[in-house]
């Protein structure tokens, strides 16, 4: 049989053939532990030092992030117990523990698309605490203001309405971590952790994600910006 | 140029002999696993027993299912039977050398086009039967209880949870379901964005919710119990964790609920839009829609 | 993709007796292709931001769909211009005369790397363009299986999981259409029909080339956010998503066109290129295969490149047809996706019908059992599937009136289906059946697709739809249609044509290791899976209740042996192709084909002479059997027409 092209010995196609295998090998392993298994920080939540079986939980949400590849989305940032902030939505909380949050929301707000995500559920005391006022519901027709984001745990049926900022003032935050010399507003409010070790998910009922339909994309469908999980540990 | 190849001779006595073993089988193994598909497994068939829906749909698993199992069976015999009998051996012998038969084949097509046929038959028979076997029947259902006493409750799905509301209980909005027992209920499905789909799994209930479309599903409770309630149509990252459970209560326990229900949720119930079928996301004045303020229908934003 | 590359180590050594210079003009080949594809990305990226920059969502989102698809549509016009497809045809338009000889042929590796006129080298191309592909989205099955290994722990994000399963459906769904018309089809059709050429080799070349464009750009969706929307992109979801969705249409449109090139040469091949006495009661059952599928294709994906193209300008310019509030409905989508979609299906299904009936004949020394009726099924499914679509909307809500008809015509999809069962059982009857590797993967497929068509009925119950639709009961019905039938066809392809192609016998030992862990594996991943559709899992979840986690650890254990073997077939067929060349004889299988006739290496142009056709290529067990064809035995190594010096 007339033979073209270039004949290599059998030792030499085993070689490349080999070396192609350890190739593609690599190709795999660096698609799964470059890209597919990369995911924000987790910051935990730091342990109250005046109540027993409490956390605290310092967080903040930007109209924009300012960093990383999607620097005009909206998204979460955390402190640490160092007070450093990291953008992130992953949270690990302890069981059977009182976690006390504290938002400041440096985002202006709107009307809802459902209003009854205006109702403050699943909290201690069931109202939340709102620039220093209980509520048991945030006024989303409030005009200038209205509810920039909510914070939404349904596995624990969490739902807390984050007042937004007016619209008209001056300082806005452009880029995060914003400082509180900035316009914001502030809610704390406290809830349980619940008896069992779980992941529960965690999101906004505000279609943030600007330029996508409807809202509910970018951002709104990414961890790290508008979507987390709360990891509830032993 | 045949020299090396080995022609037997077929006997079509030995044909019938084949045939008879095969049928035999067949259907000794097709009663006895009918028999257990029937009573063993058929009790215990999904969707269950909870409304008449889940009932109507247990039924017709347990009848498709004796009919499709003989065809399996009968198909896994031949298989089965010939990969025994019909093998060459070191001989390198060719087969008996027949390119059809009439009457096999038009028995088979006979077969088929019946059991298909009494199949489409069947279910569409049940499908009109149980009031549109619980599936959405789209805003104008054509296949109705035969009643008019009917629980309204509408079903609001949106990226990534479902809220409930009933027009009946001062147009109150909940996050969680409850059900009356023996009543006919009817479940008005909407979207306020993607597609989703309400499935009530023990209910036998399942409609796609639409954005500005309504899709009414019928359910008749029977049992009380738990039920799930899932997404059923991937909408988005929080699909997987788009589920809660509901429960079918008695009349009394349900009434009770639902009337606070309606006391606690006044204050908010004052802020929701009118009841209607459908909602238009930019009437309620989405944030980050794509259309600008001076949309006619972004007025609110 | 070092990997596809080199398995083409030592094969190629095809049959081109020609040898000579190159003549002018510069050597074109993928890698000139993907240089100034590059370049035509960047431009199509550059103009999109010119246009659509100050768009309002693009300033909003940060994420210009336009660019991207602008760069999609010129990378692949630059990838084209770089190969050389596109010479001819603007040769053409431009008014100068192209030259009418075939263009040189390349040699050694290098052929495969170019656009061919020879069917032979496409078929090749395909062969292990095909095989990336699959292993590309059987790894991200893996990867689906080891999330679902835990009900909620998360090995991947639920983004990136929803990526990740989008990716999985779409490269499955959209690159196995071709996978044996490409390979085998291609390769095939013409020796089985006597023709020395196919009808048009441009498109079929061409049709080749669109596919690692595709795939490229498919993949590129998870760098760019992926796709959150599944491989059936509902809109308004899919305008919803980032710009990864831009990646999903786009390649998707690709492998459309792909698909309509293809298609379009093969049903000219087939119509007009037949050899004297190769009439339409002889034709191999591979070639009805292809020519039912080549005309559903037809009617089929311009649907879907119109849908597509309509998702484009939803998501780019904001048309708003695919979703309410501003003249458009989400149910179009739906309608206009699954009048594509079904037929699709038995896109998938038809081929392996084809490859099934062809090679099952051979090992069980008959006749095919009732020709005229397994023609009549592949014909019957290929109509009825433009009838059937709106099936996988029985639940959404659409006019409710027309069910009881849709589960009619789906239905009586088992009438033809059920014709092949016919075929496969009276072709067994009373046969010598020899189980050799291929026999045992088209038992395989008998056996699986059972289970695939008896759940269709189920499925198509409107009453049981209600509690299937969506869940994992009709994940494991498709993929027993799919996987099982389909990919188990291909592998009995590859087993039984590896003489035929590359003068190799794979070796039957290691093949029955590969078979029975394949079948094995399959069954124990994918019945379950039905189970756990009944109980209640709904698809596409990256949690799922606590109770049916003993179920899916199975499930994802299975589905890993399975990968396991399907790795295990990659390296030994690697292996013995480029390493260990186990020689073949010509014609080992003794089949009649006219395709075996030829000899291997199949010589430049097929036959010497056109053959004429003496009688049908199923006449096994009649010793007065005329042979197949007359033709004048060219290549060294032809074999007589009864198959072979033992």
């Amino acid at each position: 049989m007339p033979r073209r092209g270039v004949s290599l010995s059998k030792g030499a196609r085993a070689g490349i053939v080999l070396i192609s295998f350890a190739a593609a090998i690599g190709l795999i392993l660096f698609g799964i532990f470059g890209y597919l298994r990369s995911s924000p920080d987790v910051v935990t939540a730091t342990q109250s030092t005046s109540q027993p079986n409490t956390v605290n939980l310092v967080m903040q949400v930007d109209g924009a992030v300012g960093v990383g590849a999607h620097p005009n989305w909206v998204g979460y940032w955390v402190q640490d117990a160092n007070g450093v902030w990291h953008q992130t939505t992953l949270v690990k909380v302890p069981v059977n523990t009182n976690v006390h949050v504290t938002v400041y929301e440096y985002d202006s707000g709107g009307a809802l698309r459902n209003p009854e995500w205006a109702k403050v559920s699943g909290v201690s005391g069931g109202q939340v605490n709102l620039n220093g006022t209980e509520d048991a519901i945030v006024n989303p027709n409030s005009p200038g203001n209205g509810i920039a984001h909510t914070f939404v745990i349904p596995g624990l049926n969490v739902t807390v309405p984050l007042y937004g900022v007016n619209g008209s003032v001056k300082n806005f935050c452009q880029t995060g971590p914003c400082n509180l010399s900035e316009a914001h507003t502030t809610t704390s409010f406290a809830f349980f952790s619940g008896s069992s070790v779980h992941s529960y998910h965690w999101q906004c009922f505000v279609p943030c994600g600007l330029g996508y339909l409807e809202g509910n994309g970018g951002p709104m469908q990414s961890l790290g910006n508008m979507a987390g999980f709360f990891e509830v540990v032993k | 140029m045949a020299k090396t190849m080995n022609f037997p001779t077929y006997s079509s006595e030995e044909g019938k002999k084949h045939a008879r073993n095969i049928v035999a089988i067949w259907f000794v193994v097709a009663v006895i696993a009918d028999l257990i598909v029937w009573f063993v497994y058929g009790p215990h068939m999904p969707p269950g027993t909870m409304t008449d829906q889940a009932r109507g749909a247990q039924f017709d698993i347990k009848v498709v299912s004796v009919m499709a199992v003989p065809v399996l069976l009968f198909l896994w015999t031949f298989g089965f039977y010939a990969v025994a009998k019909f093998r060459g051996g070191k001989d390198r012998a060719e087969g008996y050398y027949i390119k059809g038969n009439v009457k096999t084949q038009a028995a088979w097509y006979i077969i088929t086009a019946s059991l298909v046929l009494f199949l489409a038959g069947f279910g569409t028979y049940e499908l009109v039967l149980p009031a549109g076997a619980g599936g959405g029947e789209g805003p104008s259902p054509i296949w109705r209880p035969s009643t008019n006493k009917l629980l309204q409750v509408q079903v609001i799905a949106q990226q990534w949870r479902f809220t409930y509301r009933w027009p009946q209980f001062g147009g109150m909005e909940t996050t969680s379901i409850n059900l009356p027992i023996n009543t006919e209920i009817q479940f008005n499905v909407t979207s306020l964005d993607v597609i989703h789909d309400f499935w009530a799994y023990q209910l036998g209930v399942k409609a796609d919710a639409n954005p500005d479309s309504n899709n009414v599903a019928f359910a008749k409770t029977l049992e009380t119990g738990r039920f799930t309630v899932r997404c059923d149509e991937l909408c988005g990252i929080w699909h997987g964790a788009m589920f809660n459970y509901g429960h079918v209560v008695s009349q009394s326990q349900f009434l009770s609920w639902a009337q606070s229900m309606e006391a606690q949720n006044a204050s908010v119930t004052k802020l929701l839009p009118k009841y209607a079928t459908t909602y238009t996301p930019s009437y309620l004045g989405a944030g980050g829609g794509y259309y600008p303020a001076g949309d006619p229908n972004g007025t609110l934003n | 993709m070092a990997i596809d590359m080199s398995q083409t180590t030592g094969v190629g050594r095809g049959g081109s007796s020609e040898g000579g210079g190159l003549k002018k003009g510069p050597k074109l080949n993928a890698f000139t292709g993907v240089l100034v594809g590059a370049l035509g990305y960047l431009f199509g990226h550059w103009m999109g931001n010119a246009i659509a920059g100050g768009y309002q969502q693009v300033v909003g989102s940060g994420q210009n769909d336009t660019a991207i698809l602008l760069g999609f549509i010129f990378g692949t016009i630059g990838f084209f211009l770089g190969l050389g497809i596109l010479n001819y045809p603007l040769q053409k338009m431009t008014g100068i005369e192209p030259p009418t000889d075939e263009p040189e042929q390349a040699q050694g590796m290098m052929k495969y790397f170019r656009y061919t006129l020879d069917n032979k080298v496409v078929g090749i191309q395909y062969l292990f363009g095909m095989l990336v592909y699959f292993f590309t989205a059987g790894l991200l099955a893996m990867a689906i299986r080891t999330q679902l290994l835990s009900p909620t722990n998360h090995i991947w994000g639920p983004a990136t999981y929803l990526e990740v399963v989008g990716e999985h459906g779409t490269m499955m769904m959209m690159m196995m259409t071709s996978v044996v018309m490409g390979p085998f089809g291609n390769f095939l059709v013409p020796l089985m029909i006597g023709s020395k050429r196919v009808a048009f080799p441009r498109l079929e070349a061409a049709a080749f080339w669109f596919t690692p464009a595709a795939y490229i750009i498919l993949l590129s969706a998870l760098w760019q956010g992926g796709f959150q929307s599944g491989w059936t992109g509902y809109a308004p979801l899919s305008i919803q998503q980032g710009v990864g969705q831009d990646a999903y249409l786009f390649s998707f449109g690709l492998l459309g066109f792909s698909m309509i090139c293809s298609a379009l040469n093969m049903t000219a091949t087939i119509i007009n290129y037949r050899a004297p006495g190769m009439r339409w009661s002889r034709l191999p059952m591979l070639a009805w295969g292809m020519i039912t599928v080549a005309f559903t294709m037809l009617l089929s994906v311009p649907v879907l490149i119109v849908g597509l193209y309509v998702m484009a300008l939803d998501r780019s310019a904001q048309t708003s047809m695919l979703y309410a509030g501003h003249g458009g409905s989400s149910f179009l989508w739906e309608n206009l996706f699954w009048f594509f979609g079904h037929p699709e299906v038995y896109l998938l299904a038809l081929p392996g019908f084809g490859v099934v009936t062809e090679i099952l004949p051979v090992f069980a020394r008959k006749p095919l059992f009732a020709y005229k009726t397994s023609v009549a099924g592949m014909i019957g499914v290929a109509v009825l599937s433009f009838f059937v679509w709106q099936h996988h909307l029985f639940q959404s809500g659409m006019n409710p009136d027309m069910r009881p008809l849709f589960m009619l015509t789906t239905e009586l999809i088992s009438i033809p289906t059920g014709f092949l069962y016919l075929v496969g059982m009276g072709t067994m009857w009373r046969s010598r059946m020899r189980f050799d590797v291929p026999m045992l993967f088209v038992m395989a497929v008998f056996f699986n697709f059972l289970f695939g068509g008896i759940t269709g009925v189920y499925v198509s119950d409107v009453p049981i739809n209600v509690t299937v639709h969506g869940s994992y009961f009709v994940m494991a019905h498709f993929h027993y249609t799919i996987m099982g039938q389909l990919m188990f066809s291909v592998m009995a392809a590859i087993y039984y044509y590896t003489p035929l192609y590359f003068g190799i016998k794979l070796s039957e030992k290691l093949g029955k290791i590969h078979f029975w862990t394949m079948f094995i594996a399959f069954n124990s991943t994918f019945l379950p899976l039905f189970a756990l559709g009944l109980l209640g899992m709904p698809r596409r979840v990256f949690e799922y209740a606590q109770r049916l986690q003993h179920l899916n650890q199975w499930v994802s254990v299975s589905a890993f042996i399975l990968g396991l073997s399907l790795a295990f077939f990659a390296v030994t067929f690697v292996w013995q192709l480029a390493v260990s060349k186990p020689k073949s004889p010509p014609n080992p299988w003794e089949s009649r084909g006219l395709e075996w006739q030829v000899g291997y290496p199949v010589p430049h142009g097929n036959f010497a002479k056109i053959p004429v056709i003496l009688a049908g290529p199923y006449e096994y067990g009649d010793p007065n059997a005329l042979p197949v064809a007359e033709l004048s035995a060219v290549g060294a190594h032809s074999a007589s027409v009864s198959g072979g010096d033992e």
